[in-house]
Protein backbone atom coordinates (compact mmCIF):
# COMPACT_ATOMS: atom_id res chain seq x y z
CA UNK A 1 0.00 0.00 0.00
CA UNK A 2 1.85 3.18 -1.05
CA UNK A 3 -0.68 5.96 0.24
CA UNK A 4 0.59 8.98 1.68
CA UNK A 5 -0.85 9.02 5.06
CA UNK A 6 -0.99 12.01 6.37
CA UNK A 7 0.67 13.16 9.68
CA UNK A 8 -2.16 15.29 10.84
CA UNK A 9 -3.57 14.03 15.02
CA UNK A 10 -6.85 12.83 14.94
CA UNK A 11 -8.74 16.33 16.33
CA UNK A 12 -8.76 17.59 12.57
CA UNK A 13 -10.08 14.39 10.64
CA UNK A 14 -14.39 14.49 10.48
CA UNK A 15 -13.91 10.75 9.21
CA UNK A 16 -11.53 7.93 8.46
CA UNK A 17 -12.45 5.22 6.31
CA UNK A 18 -10.77 1.88 7.69
CA UNK A 19 -10.25 -1.39 5.96
CA UNK A 20 -13.89 -0.35 4.22
CA UNK A 21 -15.10 -3.28 1.93
CA UNK A 22 -18.82 -3.10 0.20
CA UNK A 23 -20.28 -5.77 -1.84
CA UNK A 24 -23.40 -5.74 -4.47
CA UNK A 25 -24.30 -9.46 -3.38
CA UNK A 26 -21.83 -11.23 -4.35
CA UNK A 27 -19.63 -8.26 -6.39
CA UNK A 28 -17.21 -6.41 -4.30
CA UNK A 29 -17.17 -3.24 -5.04
CA UNK A 30 -14.91 -1.24 -2.45
CA UNK A 31 -12.09 -3.16 -1.61
CA UNK A 32 -9.65 -2.21 1.81
CA UNK A 33 -10.35 0.97 1.91
CA UNK A 34 -8.48 3.42 4.12
CA UNK A 35 -8.61 7.24 3.84
CA UNK A 36 -8.87 10.12 6.35
CA UNK A 37 -11.29 12.69 5.48
CA UNK A 38 -10.10 16.41 6.88
CA UNK A 39 -12.18 18.44 8.76
CA UNK A 40 -13.50 21.52 6.95
CA UNK A 41 -11.41 20.70 3.67
CA UNK A 42 -12.52 19.63 0.12
CA UNK A 43 -11.36 15.98 -0.48
CA UNK A 44 -12.21 15.06 -3.98
CA UNK A 45 -12.48 11.84 -5.44
CA UNK A 46 -11.48 10.59 -9.24
CA UNK A 47 -10.84 7.69 -11.25
CA UNK A 48 -12.36 6.10 -14.28
CA UNK A 49 -15.85 5.42 -14.52
CA UNK A 50 -16.74 2.10 -12.76
CA UNK A 51 -13.95 2.45 -10.42
CA UNK A 52 -16.09 2.53 -7.30
CA UNK A 53 -15.93 6.34 -6.32
CA UNK A 54 -20.05 6.87 -6.07
CA UNK A 55 -20.05 3.79 -4.54
CA UNK A 56 -17.69 4.83 -1.80
CA UNK A 57 -19.35 8.03 -1.56
CA UNK A 58 -22.80 6.69 -0.68
CA UNK A 59 -21.19 4.41 2.10
CA UNK A 60 -21.10 7.66 4.16
CA UNK A 61 -24.65 8.51 4.60
CA UNK A 62 -25.77 4.63 4.22
CA UNK A 63 -27.96 5.00 0.91
CA UNK A 64 -27.08 1.72 -0.16
CA UNK A 65 -29.04 0.16 3.20
CA UNK A 66 -32.00 1.33 0.94
CA UNK A 67 -31.38 -1.64 -1.36
CA UNK A 68 -31.54 -5.10 -0.61
CA UNK A 69 -28.58 -7.52 -0.80
CA UNK A 70 -25.68 -4.73 -0.36
CA UNK A 71 -22.99 -5.01 2.39
CA UNK A 72 -20.41 -3.10 4.14
CA UNK A 73 -17.01 -4.76 5.39
CA UNK A 74 -14.27 -2.48 7.76
CA UNK A 75 -15.85 1.17 9.42
CA UNK A 76 -16.29 4.55 8.52
CA UNK A 77 -15.42 6.17 12.26
CA UNK A 78 -16.89 9.60 12.12
CA UNK A 79 -15.46 12.25 14.63
CA UNK A 80 -15.62 13.93 16.92
CA UNK A 81 -18.04 11.44 18.58
CA UNK A 82 -16.06 8.55 17.28
CA UNK A 83 -19.32 6.93 16.13
CA UNK A 84 -19.38 4.24 12.89
CA UNK A 85 -21.30 5.02 11.15
CA UNK A 86 -21.63 1.70 9.43
CA UNK A 87 -22.37 -0.20 12.59
CA UNK A 88 -25.65 -1.97 12.30
CA UNK A 89 -26.39 -0.66 15.78
CA UNK A 90 -26.65 2.64 14.14
CA UNK A 91 -29.72 3.65 12.62
CA UNK A 92 -28.98 4.94 8.89
CA UNK A 93 -31.47 7.75 9.66
CA UNK A 94 -29.19 9.30 12.33
CA UNK A 95 -26.22 8.91 9.82
CA UNK A 96 -28.62 11.08 6.92
CA UNK A 97 -29.27 13.73 9.67
CA UNK A 98 -25.75 14.68 10.14
CA UNK A 99 -24.60 14.01 6.65
CA UNK A 100 -26.03 16.08 3.80
CA UNK A 101 -25.88 14.67 -0.10
CA UNK A 102 -26.24 16.57 -3.16
CA UNK A 103 -27.09 14.77 -6.38
CA UNK A 104 -25.14 14.05 -9.77
CA UNK A 105 -28.77 14.96 -11.68
CA UNK A 106 -30.32 18.09 -9.54
CA UNK A 107 -33.11 16.23 -7.85
CA UNK A 108 -35.94 18.79 -6.58
CA UNK A 109 -39.01 17.54 -5.38
CA UNK A 110 -41.79 18.94 -7.72
CA UNK A 111 -42.88 21.48 -4.62
CA UNK A 112 -42.67 25.21 -4.13
CA UNK A 113 -39.20 26.31 -3.24
CA UNK A 114 -39.54 27.12 0.12
CA UNK A 115 -41.19 23.87 0.31
CA UNK A 116 -37.61 21.97 -0.57
CA UNK A 117 -35.50 23.91 1.55
CA UNK A 118 -37.63 23.37 4.65
CA UNK A 119 -38.24 19.50 3.93
CA UNK A 120 -35.27 18.31 5.93
CA UNK A 121 -36.45 20.68 9.34
CA UNK A 122 -40.28 19.51 8.57
CA UNK A 123 -38.96 15.69 8.64
CA UNK A 124 -36.95 17.01 12.38
CA UNK A 125 -40.28 18.16 13.42
CA UNK A 126 -39.70 21.92 13.30
CA UNK A 127 -43.33 23.11 12.93
CA UNK A 128 -42.31 26.88 13.94
CA UNK A 129 -43.02 29.36 10.99
CA UNK A 130 -40.61 31.53 12.27
CA UNK A 131 -37.98 29.19 12.23
CA UNK A 132 -38.87 27.85 9.43
CA UNK A 133 -38.22 31.38 7.14
CA UNK A 134 -35.46 32.15 9.24
CA UNK A 135 -33.64 28.79 8.06
CA UNK A 136 -34.95 28.57 4.64
CA UNK A 137 -33.44 32.08 3.85
CA UNK A 138 -30.27 31.63 5.27
CA UNK A 139 -29.73 27.83 3.79
CA UNK A 140 -30.74 30.30 0.25
CA UNK A 141 -28.30 32.30 1.05
CA UNK A 142 -25.64 30.24 1.90
CA UNK A 143 -26.07 28.36 -1.54
CA UNK A 144 -26.20 31.64 -3.13
CA UNK A 145 -29.50 31.44 -5.01
CA UNK A 146 -31.43 33.68 -2.54
CA UNK A 147 -31.46 36.59 -4.63
CA UNK A 148 -32.78 34.64 -8.13
CA UNK A 149 -35.60 33.39 -6.09
CA UNK A 150 -36.50 35.71 -2.89
CA UNK A 151 -39.67 37.05 -4.98
CA UNK A 152 -40.70 33.48 -5.80
CA UNK A 153 -40.44 31.02 -3.26
CA UNK A 154 -43.50 29.51 -3.69
CA UNK A 155 -42.70 28.89 -7.57
CA UNK A 156 -42.41 24.80 -8.44
CA UNK A 157 -38.31 24.29 -8.01
CA UNK A 158 -38.78 22.21 -11.39
CA UNK A 159 -39.19 25.02 -13.10
CA UNK A 160 -35.86 26.52 -11.93
CA UNK A 161 -32.97 26.56 -14.62
CA UNK A 162 -30.39 23.23 -14.06
CA UNK A 163 -27.87 25.34 -12.18
CA UNK A 164 -30.53 27.50 -10.29
CA UNK A 165 -32.10 23.74 -9.49
CA UNK A 166 -28.88 22.00 -8.38
CA UNK A 167 -27.69 25.35 -6.20
CA UNK A 168 -31.48 24.31 -4.69
CA UNK A 169 -30.45 21.05 -3.65
CA UNK A 170 -27.81 22.55 -1.91
CA UNK A 171 -29.60 24.68 0.31
CA UNK A 172 -31.93 21.53 0.79
CA UNK A 173 -28.79 20.01 2.30
CA UNK A 174 -27.83 23.07 3.87
CA UNK A 175 -31.09 23.59 5.99
CA UNK A 176 -30.10 21.30 8.52
CA UNK A 177 -26.68 22.17 9.45
CA UNK A 178 -25.15 18.94 8.15
CA UNK A 179 -21.28 18.08 9.47
CA UNK A 180 -20.26 16.38 5.97
CA UNK A 181 -21.12 17.12 2.92
CA UNK A 182 -21.21 14.62 0.28
CA UNK A 183 -21.04 15.41 -3.54
CA UNK A 184 -21.62 12.90 -6.12
CA UNK A 185 -20.60 14.70 -9.78
CA UNK A 186 -22.96 17.67 -8.65
CA UNK A 187 -21.69 19.40 -12.26
CA UNK A 188 -22.29 16.55 -14.62
CA UNK A 189 -25.55 17.60 -15.55
CA UNK A 190 -24.67 21.76 -16.05
CA UNK A 191 -22.96 24.01 -18.38
CA UNK A 192 -19.68 25.58 -17.52
CA UNK A 193 -21.47 28.65 -16.35
CA UNK A 194 -23.64 26.85 -14.10
CA UNK A 195 -20.36 24.44 -12.66
CA UNK A 196 -18.61 28.05 -12.66
CA UNK A 197 -21.10 28.75 -9.78
CA UNK A 198 -21.37 25.66 -7.77
CA UNK A 199 -17.26 25.35 -7.92
CA UNK A 200 -16.93 28.63 -6.19
CA UNK A 201 -20.26 27.96 -3.71
CA UNK A 202 -17.50 24.52 -2.98
CA UNK A 203 -15.25 26.93 -1.71
CA UNK A 204 -17.21 29.11 -0.13
CA UNK A 205 -19.30 26.12 1.89
CA UNK A 206 -15.65 24.64 3.45
CA UNK A 207 -15.74 27.33 6.08
CA UNK A 208 -18.05 25.91 7.63
CA UNK A 209 -18.77 22.28 6.59
CA UNK A 210 -16.64 19.43 5.91
CA UNK A 211 -16.71 18.56 1.82
CA UNK A 212 -16.56 14.78 0.01
CA UNK A 213 -16.81 15.43 -3.56
CA UNK A 214 -16.83 12.87 -6.57
CA UNK A 215 -15.79 14.27 -9.77
CA UNK A 216 -15.13 12.75 -13.39
CA UNK A 217 -13.55 16.50 -14.29
CA UNK A 218 -9.40 16.24 -13.09
CA UNK A 219 -9.35 20.00 -13.30
CA UNK A 220 -12.40 20.59 -11.20
CA UNK A 221 -10.24 18.51 -8.72
CA UNK A 222 -7.29 20.65 -8.89
CA UNK A 223 -9.65 23.77 -8.49
CA UNK A 224 -11.76 23.23 -5.96
CA UNK A 225 -10.07 20.78 -3.52
CA UNK A 226 -7.43 20.24 -0.49
CA UNK A 227 -7.17 16.44 -0.98
CA UNK A 228 -7.48 14.14 -3.24
CA UNK A 229 -7.87 10.35 -3.46
CA UNK A 230 -7.25 8.35 -7.02
CA UNK A 231 -9.55 5.31 -7.21
CA UNK A 232 -8.96 2.59 -10.04
CA UNK A 233 -11.10 -0.90 -9.52
CA UNK A 234 -12.39 -0.22 -6.12
CA UNK A 235 -9.43 0.45 -4.64
CA UNK A 236 -7.56 3.84 -3.29
CA UNK A 237 -4.21 3.69 -4.68
CA UNK A 238 -3.02 6.78 -3.74
CA UNK A 239 -4.61 9.46 -1.29
CA UNK A 240 -2.56 12.97 -0.69
CA UNK A 241 -2.78 16.61 -0.89
CA UNK A 242 -4.42 18.11 -4.31
CA UNK A 243 -1.20 19.51 -5.35
CA UNK A 244 1.22 16.70 -4.49
CA UNK A 245 -1.30 14.58 -6.38
CA UNK A 246 -1.32 16.69 -9.31
CA UNK A 247 2.58 17.79 -9.21
CA UNK A 248 4.02 14.72 -8.56
CA UNK A 249 2.00 11.30 -7.98
CA UNK A 250 3.51 9.20 -6.22
CA UNK A 251 1.82 5.93 -8.55
CA UNK A 252 2.06 5.24 -12.11
CA UNK A 253 -1.47 4.37 -12.57
CA UNK A 254 -2.59 8.12 -10.83
CA UNK A 255 -0.13 10.07 -12.97
CA UNK A 256 -0.99 7.45 -16.07
CA UNK A 257 -5.00 8.77 -15.53
CA UNK A 258 -4.08 12.57 -14.34
CA UNK A 259 -2.03 12.86 -17.48
CA UNK A 260 -4.80 11.94 -19.36
CA UNK A 261 -2.95 8.11 -20.69
CA UNK A 262 -5.86 6.51 -18.93
CA UNK A 263 -9.79 6.93 -18.57
CA UNK B 1 -18.24 -3.00 -54.78
CA UNK B 2 -19.50 -0.26 -56.40
CA UNK B 3 -21.90 2.23 -54.23
CA UNK B 4 -25.62 2.75 -55.23
CA UNK B 5 -26.27 5.90 -57.43
CA UNK B 6 -28.64 7.98 -56.46
CA UNK B 7 -31.23 6.23 -58.94
CA UNK B 8 -30.85 3.13 -56.77
CA UNK B 9 -31.13 4.80 -53.71
CA UNK B 10 -34.46 6.62 -54.83
CA UNK B 11 -36.03 3.07 -55.43
CA UNK B 12 -34.97 1.43 -52.38
CA UNK B 13 -36.77 4.56 -50.72
CA UNK B 14 -40.10 4.51 -52.73
CA UNK B 15 -39.86 0.81 -51.80
CA UNK B 16 -39.86 1.02 -48.28
CA UNK B 17 -42.21 3.99 -47.88
CA UNK B 18 -44.75 1.90 -50.06
CA UNK B 19 -44.56 0.04 -47.18
CA UNK B 20 -45.11 2.70 -44.61
CA UNK B 21 -48.20 3.73 -47.15
CA UNK B 22 -49.76 0.51 -47.10
CA UNK B 23 -49.58 0.12 -43.32
CA UNK B 24 -51.09 3.68 -42.90
CA UNK B 25 -53.90 2.36 -44.49
CA UNK B 26 -54.40 -1.06 -42.54
CA UNK B 27 -53.67 1.40 -39.59
CA UNK B 28 -56.64 3.34 -40.14
CA UNK B 29 -58.92 0.85 -41.15
CA UNK B 30 -58.80 -0.91 -37.84
CA UNK B 31 -58.85 1.92 -35.76
CA UNK B 32 -62.23 2.56 -38.08
CA UNK B 33 -63.82 -0.52 -37.57
CA UNK B 34 -63.55 -0.47 -33.89
CA UNK B 35 -64.89 3.46 -33.78
CA UNK B 36 -67.63 2.02 -36.24
CA UNK B 37 -68.59 -0.33 -34.05
CA UNK B 38 -68.96 1.55 -30.83
CA UNK B 39 -70.74 4.26 -32.55
CA UNK B 40 -73.05 2.23 -33.89
CA UNK B 41 -73.83 0.78 -30.52
CA UNK B 42 -74.42 4.15 -29.11
CA UNK B 43 -76.07 4.97 -31.69
CA UNK B 44 -78.87 2.40 -32.13
CA UNK B 45 -79.17 2.68 -28.06
CA UNK B 46 -79.85 6.46 -28.27
CA UNK B 47 -81.86 6.08 -31.24
CA UNK B 48 -84.25 3.16 -29.70
CA UNK B 49 -84.25 5.06 -26.51
CA UNK B 50 -85.00 8.42 -27.51
CA UNK B 51 -88.21 8.62 -26.83
CA UNK B 52 -88.10 7.94 -23.12
CA UNK B 53 -84.83 9.89 -22.36
CA UNK B 54 -86.49 12.90 -20.54
CA UNK B 55 -86.52 14.63 -16.78
CA UNK B 56 -89.36 11.43 -15.98
CA UNK B 57 -87.42 8.67 -17.08
CA UNK B 58 -84.96 9.78 -14.55
CA UNK B 59 -87.13 10.23 -11.39
CA UNK B 60 -89.25 7.81 -11.49
CA UNK B 61 -89.03 4.17 -10.01
CA UNK B 62 -89.63 1.08 -12.03
CA UNK B 63 -93.38 0.26 -13.32
CA UNK B 64 -95.79 -2.41 -14.43
CA UNK B 65 -96.38 -0.32 -17.74
CA UNK B 66 -93.77 0.26 -20.13
CA UNK B 67 -94.63 3.82 -20.28
CA UNK B 68 -94.30 5.30 -16.48
CA UNK B 69 -91.45 3.24 -15.09
CA UNK B 70 -87.74 5.47 -14.65
CA UNK B 71 -84.18 4.33 -13.32
CA UNK B 72 -84.55 6.35 -10.05
CA UNK B 73 -83.88 3.29 -7.98
CA UNK B 74 -81.03 2.27 -10.11
CA UNK B 75 -79.05 5.43 -10.88
CA UNK B 76 -79.39 6.22 -7.03
CA UNK B 77 -78.33 2.41 -6.09
CA UNK B 78 -76.15 2.41 -8.38
CA UNK B 79 -74.43 5.69 -7.36
CA UNK B 80 -74.66 4.19 -3.63
CA UNK B 81 -73.21 1.08 -4.20
CA UNK B 82 -69.88 2.85 -6.13
CA UNK B 83 -69.68 5.01 -3.13
CA UNK B 84 -69.35 2.29 -0.96
CA UNK B 85 -67.03 0.44 -3.33
CA UNK B 86 -65.06 3.49 -3.51
CA UNK B 87 -64.40 3.83 0.07
CA UNK B 88 -63.53 -0.26 0.93
CA UNK B 89 -60.97 0.00 -2.35
CA UNK B 90 -59.44 2.92 -2.57
CA UNK B 91 -57.76 2.49 1.63
CA UNK B 92 -56.93 -1.02 1.29
CA UNK B 93 -55.41 -0.89 -2.56
CA UNK B 94 -53.63 2.29 -1.60
CA UNK B 95 -52.13 0.54 1.48
CA UNK B 96 -51.62 -2.29 0.19
CA UNK B 97 -50.14 -0.94 -3.06
CA UNK B 98 -47.78 1.49 -1.08
CA UNK B 99 -46.67 -1.77 1.25
CA UNK B 100 -45.26 -3.77 -1.62
CA UNK B 101 -43.87 -0.97 -3.64
CA UNK B 102 -42.18 0.78 -0.82
CA UNK B 103 -41.65 -1.34 2.41
CA UNK B 104 -41.87 -5.44 1.68
CA UNK B 105 -38.78 -6.75 0.88
CA UNK B 106 -38.51 -8.15 -2.04
CA UNK B 107 -38.31 -12.40 -2.01
CA UNK B 108 -40.39 -15.12 -3.35
CA UNK B 109 -43.48 -14.39 -0.57
CA UNK B 110 -44.02 -11.11 -1.94
CA UNK B 111 -43.28 -12.74 -6.12
CA UNK B 112 -46.18 -15.04 -4.99
CA UNK B 113 -48.05 -12.12 -3.83
CA UNK B 114 -47.57 -10.50 -6.57
CA UNK B 115 -48.44 -13.20 -9.11
CA UNK B 116 -52.04 -13.56 -7.43
CA UNK B 117 -53.36 -10.30 -7.11
CA UNK B 118 -52.62 -10.12 -11.12
CA UNK B 119 -54.65 -13.35 -11.16
CA UNK B 120 -57.11 -11.47 -9.02
CA UNK B 121 -57.74 -9.36 -11.79
CA UNK B 122 -59.01 -12.18 -13.80
CA UNK B 123 -61.25 -14.10 -11.44
CA UNK B 124 -64.83 -13.95 -13.32
CA UNK B 125 -66.99 -11.41 -11.36
CA UNK B 126 -69.37 -14.01 -10.64
CA UNK B 127 -67.01 -15.84 -8.01
CA UNK B 128 -66.68 -12.62 -6.46
CA UNK B 129 -70.49 -12.89 -6.36
CA UNK B 130 -70.32 -16.11 -5.05
CA UNK B 131 -67.82 -15.78 -2.29
CA UNK B 132 -70.09 -12.20 -1.01
CA UNK B 133 -72.76 -14.26 -0.97
CA UNK B 134 -70.87 -16.16 1.69
CA UNK B 135 -69.42 -14.26 3.74
CA UNK B 136 -71.02 -10.79 2.87
CA UNK B 137 -74.81 -11.81 2.82
CA UNK B 138 -74.45 -14.84 5.13
CA UNK B 139 -72.09 -15.22 7.87
CA UNK B 140 -71.13 -10.88 8.13
CA UNK B 141 -75.25 -11.08 8.10
CA UNK B 142 -75.06 -7.59 6.44
CA UNK B 143 -78.00 -9.04 3.93
CA UNK B 144 -78.90 -8.01 -0.06
CA UNK B 145 -77.80 -4.64 1.01
CA UNK B 146 -75.95 -1.57 -0.64
CA UNK B 147 -72.64 -2.70 1.91
CA UNK B 148 -72.84 -6.00 0.46
CA UNK B 149 -72.90 -4.96 -2.97
CA UNK B 150 -70.11 -2.40 -2.61
CA UNK B 151 -67.78 -4.39 -0.59
CA UNK B 152 -68.65 -7.02 -3.30
CA UNK B 153 -67.58 -4.98 -6.05
CA UNK B 154 -64.89 -3.40 -3.92
CA UNK B 155 -62.97 -7.06 -3.83
CA UNK B 156 -63.22 -6.82 -7.73
CA UNK B 157 -61.76 -3.88 -8.44
CA UNK B 158 -59.49 -4.14 -5.35
CA UNK B 159 -56.55 -5.72 -7.62
CA UNK B 160 -57.43 -2.60 -9.97
CA UNK B 161 -56.46 -0.50 -7.26
CA UNK B 162 -53.43 -1.99 -6.40
CA UNK B 163 -51.88 -2.56 -9.75
CA UNK B 164 -52.73 1.05 -10.21
CA UNK B 165 -50.92 2.23 -7.18
CA UNK B 166 -47.81 0.10 -7.90
CA UNK B 167 -47.76 1.87 -11.40
CA UNK B 168 -47.75 5.18 -10.37
CA UNK B 169 -45.10 4.68 -7.66
CA UNK B 170 -43.04 3.11 -10.19
CA UNK B 171 -43.15 6.06 -12.47
CA UNK B 172 -41.53 7.99 -9.65
CA UNK B 173 -37.63 8.83 -10.15
CA UNK B 174 -35.47 6.78 -7.50
CA UNK B 175 -33.29 9.90 -7.08
CA UNK B 176 -36.74 11.49 -5.87
CA UNK B 177 -36.90 8.79 -3.07
CA UNK B 178 -33.19 9.14 -2.59
CA UNK B 179 -33.61 12.85 -2.50
CA UNK B 180 -35.87 12.47 0.69
CA UNK B 181 -34.22 9.39 2.48
CA UNK B 182 -30.90 11.69 1.97
CA UNK B 183 -32.37 14.32 4.41
CA UNK B 184 -32.89 12.13 6.96
CA UNK B 185 -36.70 11.17 6.75
CA UNK B 186 -37.90 8.21 7.39
CA UNK B 187 -39.53 5.56 4.78
CA UNK B 188 -42.92 6.97 6.31
CA UNK B 189 -42.04 10.41 5.84
CA UNK B 190 -40.88 9.88 2.24
CA UNK B 191 -44.13 8.10 1.52
CA UNK B 192 -46.53 10.89 3.11
CA UNK B 193 -44.87 13.78 1.67
CA UNK B 194 -43.78 12.68 -2.10
CA UNK B 195 -44.57 8.80 -3.02
CA UNK B 196 -48.63 9.21 -2.21
CA UNK B 197 -49.03 12.78 -3.60
CA UNK B 198 -46.87 12.39 -6.25
CA UNK B 199 -48.14 8.87 -7.19
CA UNK B 200 -52.09 10.28 -6.70
CA UNK B 201 -52.68 11.48 -10.19
CA UNK B 202 -52.03 7.61 -11.37
CA UNK B 203 -53.83 6.29 -8.50
CA UNK B 204 -56.83 8.09 -8.95
CA UNK B 205 -56.87 7.34 -12.48
CA UNK B 206 -57.10 3.71 -11.87
CA UNK B 207 -59.76 3.91 -9.05
CA UNK B 208 -62.13 5.83 -11.57
CA UNK B 209 -60.79 3.26 -14.40
CA UNK B 210 -62.04 0.79 -11.79
CA UNK B 211 -64.86 2.13 -10.41
CA UNK B 212 -66.11 2.36 -14.37
CA UNK B 213 -65.94 -1.32 -14.53
CA UNK B 214 -67.51 -1.77 -11.08
CA UNK B 215 -70.61 0.09 -12.26
CA UNK B 216 -70.94 -2.11 -15.16
CA UNK B 217 -70.95 -5.22 -13.14
CA UNK B 218 -73.90 -7.53 -13.20
CA UNK B 219 -73.68 -10.73 -12.20
CA UNK B 220 -71.81 -10.54 -8.71
CA UNK B 221 -75.30 -7.87 -7.81
CA UNK B 222 -77.53 -10.10 -8.76
CA UNK B 223 -75.64 -13.20 -6.88
CA UNK B 224 -75.80 -11.53 -4.10
CA UNK B 225 -79.14 -11.16 -4.66
CA UNK B 226 -80.09 -7.24 -5.42
CA UNK B 227 -83.89 -6.45 -6.39
CA UNK B 228 -85.11 -6.35 -9.53
CA UNK B 229 -88.37 -4.34 -8.99
CA UNK B 230 -88.05 -1.80 -6.01
CA UNK B 231 -89.94 1.06 -5.84
CA UNK B 232 -88.65 3.00 -2.94
CA UNK B 233 -85.38 4.75 -2.29
CA UNK B 234 -82.74 3.96 0.49
CA UNK B 235 -83.48 5.93 3.66
CA UNK B 236 -81.74 9.44 4.01
CA UNK B 237 -79.64 10.46 6.56
CA UNK B 238 -81.88 11.99 9.58
CA UNK B 239 -85.69 10.91 7.52
CA UNK B 240 -88.04 10.83 8.50
CA UNK B 241 -89.34 6.89 8.96
CA UNK B 242 -92.91 5.38 9.29
CA UNK B 243 -92.30 5.45 12.93
CA UNK B 244 -93.67 7.85 14.79
CA UNK B 245 -91.22 10.20 15.71
CA UNK B 246 -88.32 7.81 14.23
CA UNK B 247 -85.49 9.05 12.12
CA UNK B 248 -83.46 7.22 9.69
CA UNK B 249 -79.80 6.86 11.44
CA UNK B 250 -76.54 8.27 9.54
CA UNK B 251 -75.55 5.28 7.71
CA UNK B 252 -79.33 3.21 7.58
CA UNK B 253 -79.24 3.86 3.83
CA UNK B 254 -76.55 1.20 3.66
CA UNK B 255 -78.31 -1.68 4.30
CA UNK B 256 -81.22 -0.80 2.32
CA UNK B 257 -81.90 -3.18 -0.56
CA UNK B 258 -81.53 -1.29 -4.05
CA UNK B 259 -80.76 -2.44 -7.33
CA UNK B 260 -78.46 -0.79 -10.07
CA UNK B 261 -78.54 0.14 -13.41
CA UNK B 262 -77.31 -3.00 -15.19
CA UNK B 263 -79.66 -4.87 -13.10
CA UNK B 264 -82.49 -2.95 -14.32
CA UNK B 265 -81.19 -3.10 -17.81
CA UNK B 266 -81.47 -6.53 -17.37
CA UNK B 267 -84.81 -7.59 -15.85
CA UNK B 268 -86.43 -4.73 -18.88
CA UNK B 269 -84.64 -7.20 -21.51
CA UNK B 270 -86.05 -10.16 -20.31
CA UNK B 271 -89.85 -8.96 -20.29
CA UNK B 272 -92.07 -10.25 -22.95
CA UNK B 273 -93.15 -6.69 -23.60
CA UNK B 274 -91.20 -4.91 -26.58
CA UNK B 275 -92.00 -1.26 -25.03
CA UNK B 276 -90.07 -2.20 -22.19
CA UNK B 277 -86.94 -2.65 -24.91
CA UNK B 278 -87.13 0.91 -25.41
CA UNK B 279 -86.89 1.45 -21.74
CA UNK B 280 -83.74 -1.12 -21.38
CA UNK B 281 -81.86 1.04 -24.53
CA UNK B 282 -82.40 4.13 -22.89
CA UNK B 283 -81.03 3.07 -19.78
CA UNK B 284 -78.40 1.47 -21.22
CA UNK B 285 -77.67 4.30 -23.00
CA UNK B 286 -77.38 6.31 -19.37
CA UNK B 287 -75.33 3.85 -18.22
CA UNK B 288 -72.77 4.14 -21.13
CA UNK B 289 -73.02 7.79 -20.19
CA UNK B 290 -72.36 7.09 -16.72
CA UNK B 291 -69.03 5.43 -17.91
CA UNK B 292 -67.80 8.13 -19.92
CA UNK B 293 -68.29 10.65 -17.72
CA UNK B 294 -65.94 8.94 -14.78
CA UNK B 295 -63.54 8.30 -17.58
CA UNK B 296 -63.66 11.77 -18.71
CA UNK B 297 -63.57 12.57 -14.77
CA UNK B 298 -60.64 10.33 -14.58
CA UNK B 299 -58.51 12.19 -17.75
CA UNK B 300 -59.37 15.97 -16.39
CA UNK B 301 -57.56 14.94 -12.64
CA UNK B 302 -55.05 13.58 -14.27
CA UNK B 303 -53.74 16.77 -16.53
CA UNK B 304 -55.34 18.87 -13.98
CA UNK B 305 -52.64 16.93 -10.90
CA UNK B 306 -50.18 15.84 -13.36
CA UNK B 307 -49.55 19.85 -14.54
CA UNK B 308 -47.61 20.41 -11.00
CA UNK B 309 -45.27 17.31 -10.91
CA UNK B 310 -42.39 17.06 -13.00
CA UNK B 311 -38.59 16.09 -12.56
Amino acid sequence: MNHAMPTNDQAALKAEARSLSFFYGEVQALKNINMPIHDKKVTALIGPSGCGKSTYLRSFNRMHDLYPGNRYEGEIRFFPDNTNLLSPDVDPIEVRMRIGMVFQKPNPFPKSIYENVAYGLRVRGERNRRVLDDKVEQALRDAAIWNEVKDRLQDLAPNLSGGQQQRLCIARALATDPELLLFDEPTSALDPIATGAIEELVHELKKRVTILIVTHNMQQAARVSDYTAYMYLGEMIEFGKTDEIFIKPNDKRTEDYITGRMG
Amino acid sequence: MNAPNSEQIRALIARGKLKDTAFQAIGICCLALGLLVIFLLVGDMLLRGLSRLNLDFFTQFASRRAGQAGILAAWVGSLLVMLVTAFAAVPLGVAAGIYLEEYARRNWVTDIIEINITNLAAVPSIVYGLLALGIFVYAFGFGQSILSAGLTLALLILPIVIVATREAIRAIPAMIREGSMAVGATRWQTCRYHIVPYAMPGILTGVIIGLARAIGETAPIITIGALTFIAFLPPLPFAATGAEGATAGLFDWVMSPFTVMPIQIFNWTSRPDPAFEVNAAAAGFVLMGMVLAMNGLAIWLRYRMRKNIKW
